[in-house]
């Protein structure tokens, strides 16, 4: 936890005139002991005895569920390792269609905005009101930014045709990306050459194609093992055909991670339009002044909220786009 | 001693009038419908809660009508799918999760504590909200083409029948999160908003029983969430991860529907183990035998409850050593669940037994959730296991721990709690003679469906072979007397909110710090947190009955 020690034990003193803030036994005032406190705190709520119980209420609370949002995330991280270690060509196919630089971009804006919002808290317990607002507005703007990011790499998924489930109809294929290229040249120029064969074989009686694929076929050379390891990794061809020729095709479950891909970084976007909200809200709180040493619990109940959204991303990071 | 009783005229509020409590203190729709007070909330629920156990009753009353004789009785079979499905979604989501934690607990934790409120309020009317919208995404379910896959949701035929799943499976999810939040919301009222002097083991039963069950709301019901929201996508987008066709596996849905829902039948148990324990030490005038035990046994079964997910599973291909650990950890379960048992059972004996309409509730309890539990020791066993895996026997199994547990307790638990919610009395004789029907009813509904299953009934069959007719209509008249026993106690309890007595602050001698304020309950329900210098139970001996008020009060030194 990053509450500093300075800033609650001076909530503690502006909030309990007696030493003993805890020791209701010796309050023979009956409801009148009670009023100065209220009083002196408009934001402690009728139920609490001091600003303290408050905070401390609201922490484990707050505690309490991110723990539900862990488990919650948990099936869909469950799902992704049974997947994961069944169909792992799968996982390292699929994984050449994510843009791993925008993923890292995303990454960073993502730790800025943490970086800004406990700053947001340390600002609230001392009641500087300008930096506050200013931490929230740089926060929102990198939740903003992660969003608009994340509409462009939809967007790209979606014009490929790389879309969950039934819908997956992916335009190109995995030798003509970038991505596969750069890492795996010769294997890239093999696959290509090997998926024409594969076109032309079925139109083989067909006048066009019976000149070329004497021509073509003679061209292909059995290529070495290391060539053929990136292919057999992504499950392009068969694990056991080492003269794979004419057996190309991508991995029959490949539907299953962009499944999980949309699944889970969409319920974590989803996170982040929620997390979007509350600051807004936060900021609105913020701009009436209302957080000082004795009032900062949403404050830092909304960064601890930021915080695990972070950290979810953190983990489908190197889950989704760094696999090898 | 200084029980908490002899504290209790310095604890009750002077108000604005001396009939101001909080059914009066505010007027109007809004005053209920925006109150974040917990009573109201609690009566809400309770509300709520009893008129969805009428129509999941109406259901339930329909399958066994439709049981009546092989065949068509009175309805096809695609809607005997939809009303078996639809009777056990509302029992299991609308009422009995919810019904002792939301409805109960929402009214007693916070006096059971002396505190003026749960620590969240607006949480909690949220939660009040929720449920009714998971309760409408339900009914709405009802409406376009009721849901056909039973509770269980189970892909991949959920994932592709042509009945309105989403909807219900939404309300199952929206309904979830109420469930969460409560849970939460009492998890930080328990640690934060103890009286002075209340250490964890002086805490009542019923607190340590919420406390355990919160603990499960809030570290199970996610997982049923996020498996709801999968089978939901799957279904729009087909996206392959339960349905075999598309490449899933229907096996990691039930291992992730189960891993919330054995949790979720201790959700429903575990509250209905606290009412028993209120309810036993204080009719029969004598401090509860083995309370740390009760209390421990509680957050074990919370625990173990987690590990045994695996039993609902030994006829789906799961391997034989998994089966194995899994059943003997199922076993285990027995153990603080008897340790319960045998300290009520310990506790009336050599008492002052007094027979009043929650004590029959209890020990109806005692005797029907023990023929529910020990024959979940039959189900766990895994060579038994395959023989009675998906007949009457698990049907009947489940009826007695959940109706004959859980509703049983809620039912005793409404009547201990009724003048103190309401301030009125409910007649005596009426409770009693509805507390005997439902006790008869429950048994002669649910013991034939033990022997069927033994010899060989599906459950959720529509057709039977004729043999099994005259148990099957047995069960039938079980379920009517029920029906009538339920009847009859909603007609006491409704009379009993408009003509009954004016309730005694403690009309039956409990010292939990409830009783020590006036019935019903002002608006802050203490105006100072009460001192608690002893534990929950002790103290009987401090408190004669009298006649004039109808109530206990303190001795006079």
């Amino acid at each position: 936890m990053s509450e500093p020690s300075t800033a609650t034990e001076a909530a503690k003193k502006a909030s309990a005139p007696p030493p003993a803030a805890h020791d209701h036994g010796h309050d023979d005032h009956g409801h009148e002991a009670h009023d100065p406190i209220h009083a002196a705190n408009p934001h402690l709520a009728h139920h609490f005895d001091t600003p303290q119980q408050q905070f401390d209420a609201g922490k484990l609370g707050i505690w309490l569920f991110l723990l539900t949002e862990v488990l919650f995330f948990a099936g869909l991280f469950c799902a992704y390792t049974v997947y994961r270690s069944m169909h792992p060509e799968v996982f390292v196919y699929a994984h050449y269609f994510l843009d791993t630089k925008l993923g890292a971009l995303n990454t960073c804006v993502l730790l800025i905005s943490s970086l800004t919002a406990a700053w947001a808290v340390r600002n609230a317990q001392l009641a500087e009101k300008k930096m506050l607002m200013i931490n929230i507005v740089v926060t929102i703007a990198c939740a903003f930014t992660f969003m608009c990011v994340k509409y462009v790499e939809y967007a790209h998924k979606y014009h490929d045709g790389l879309l969950p489930g039934k819908n997956f109809q992916p335009k190109e294929q995995i030798w003509e990306l970038k991505s596969f290229r750069d890492r795996h040249p010769e294997a890239a120029e093999y696959a290509e050459k090997l998926a024409k064969l594969d076109e032309k074989k079925p139109e083989a009686p067909a006048a066009a194609g019976a000149k070329l694929e004497g021509k073509v076929e003679e061209k292909i050379e059995r290529p070495t093992e290391e060539e053929l390891e990136p292919l057999l990794a992504a499950g392009l061809v068969g694990p056991r055909s080492l003269d794979p020729s004419a057996h190309i095709s991508r991995p029959r479950m490949a539907h299953v991670f962009f499944g999980i891909y949309f699944f889970m970084t969409g319920l974590h976007g989803f996170h982040v339009l929620i997390g979007i909200g509350i600051w807004v809200w936060m900021l609105l709180k913020a701009a009436k002044g209302h957080f000082g040493p004795n009032y900062f619990g949403p404050i830092d109940f909304t960064a601890l909220y930021w915080h695990l959204v972070d950290l979810i991303w953190i983990y489908l990071f190197p889950l989704l786009y760094l696999i090898h | 001693m200084a029980s908490p009783t002899t504290t209790a005229d310095a604890a009750i509020p002077q108000q604005k009038g001396a009939d101001d409590n909080y059914l009066t203190h505010d007027k109007g729709f809004a005053s209920w419908a925006f109150t974040l007070d917990h009573k109201r909330i609690g009566v809400m629920y309770l509300a709520s809660v009893l008129s969805a156990f009428a129509l999941g009753g109406f259901f339930a009353l329909a399958v066994r009508t439709e049981l009546w004789s092989p065949g068509k009785t009175i309805m096809e079979h695609d809607t005997y799918n939809q009303m078996f499905t639809l009777h056990g979604a509302i029992m299991v989501f609308l009422v009995i999760i919810p019904g002792i934690p939301a409805a109960l607990g929402n009214i007693i934790l916070p006096l059971h504590l002396g505190a003026k409120d749960v620590a969240f309020p607006k949480l909690n009317l949220a939660s009040y909200y929720l449920w009714i919208i998971g309760c409408l995404c339900m009914l709405s379910s009802l409406a376009i083409n009721a849901v056909d896959t039973g509770w269980t949701f189970y892909a991949p035929y959920s994932t592709t029948t042509q009945t309105a799943v989403i909807p219900a499976a939404f309300g199952a999810f929206i309904l979830g999160f109420s469930s969460i939040f409560t849970g939460l919301n009492f998890i930080v009222t328990i640690h934060k908003l103890r009286p002075p002097g209340m250490t964890f083991f002086r805490m009542p039963l019923f607190v340590w029983a919420l406390y355990s069950t919160a603990l499960i709301q809030v570290l199970a019901t996610p997982v049923i969430g996020i498996t709801l929201l999968m089978m939901m996508v799957e279904r729009v987008f087909g996206l392959g991860i339960f349905d075999p066709s598309l490449g899933g596996d229907p096996v990691l849905f039930q291992h992730f529907f189960w891993f919330y829902s054995h949790p979720a039948v201790y959700i429903m148990i575990v509250p209905a183990f606290g009412v028993v324990s209120e309810i036993i030490p204080v009719f029969s005038r004598k401090r509860l035998f083995g309370y740390q035990f009760i209390a421990i046994s509680s957050l074990a079964i919370a625990f173990l409850g987690f590990l045994v997910w695996g039993h609902h599973m030994f006829t789906s291909g799961q391997s034989v050593l998994a089966g194995t650990i899994f059943s003997a950890i199922t076993f285990l379960i027995a153990i603080p669940t008897a340790i319960k048992i045998f300290n009520w059972v310990s506790t009336m004996y050599k008492g002052r037994i007094h027979l009043d309409t929650p004590m029959l509730y209890a020990l109806a309890f005692l005797w029907v959730f023990t023929i529910g539990g020990l024959t979940g020791v039959f189900l766990a066993v895994m060579g038994v296991d395959i023989h009675l895996h998906d007949t009457y026997f698990v049907v009947a199994h489940f009826h007695y721990v959940m109706m004959g547990g859980a509703i049983t307790a809620f039912l005793g638990g409404l009547h201990y709690w009724f003048p103190k919610a309401f301030g009125k009395m409910y007649d005596e004789k009426m409770g009693r003679i509805g507390a005997v029907i439902v006790f008869v009813g429950l048994n002669l509904t649910f013991f034939p469906q033990f022997i069927l299953g033994s010899r060989g009934m599906p459950r959720r069959y529509y057709n039977y072979l004729p043999e099994f007719q005259g148990l099957h209509q047995l069960s039938t008249i079980g379920a009517f007397t029920l029906g009538i026993g339920f009847l009859l106690t909603a007609v006491s309890l409704g009379r009993a909110l408009k003509y009954g007595k004016k309730a005694p602050n403690n009309p039956w001698g409990g010292v939990t710090l409830e009783w020590t304020t006036v019935s019903p309950p002002p608006y802050y329900n203490f105006h100072t947190p009460p001192p608690v210098t002893a534990g929950p139970y002790d103290g009987y001996d401090d408190l004669v009955y009298d006649e004039k008020i109808g109530g206990y009060v303190a001795k006079k030194a």
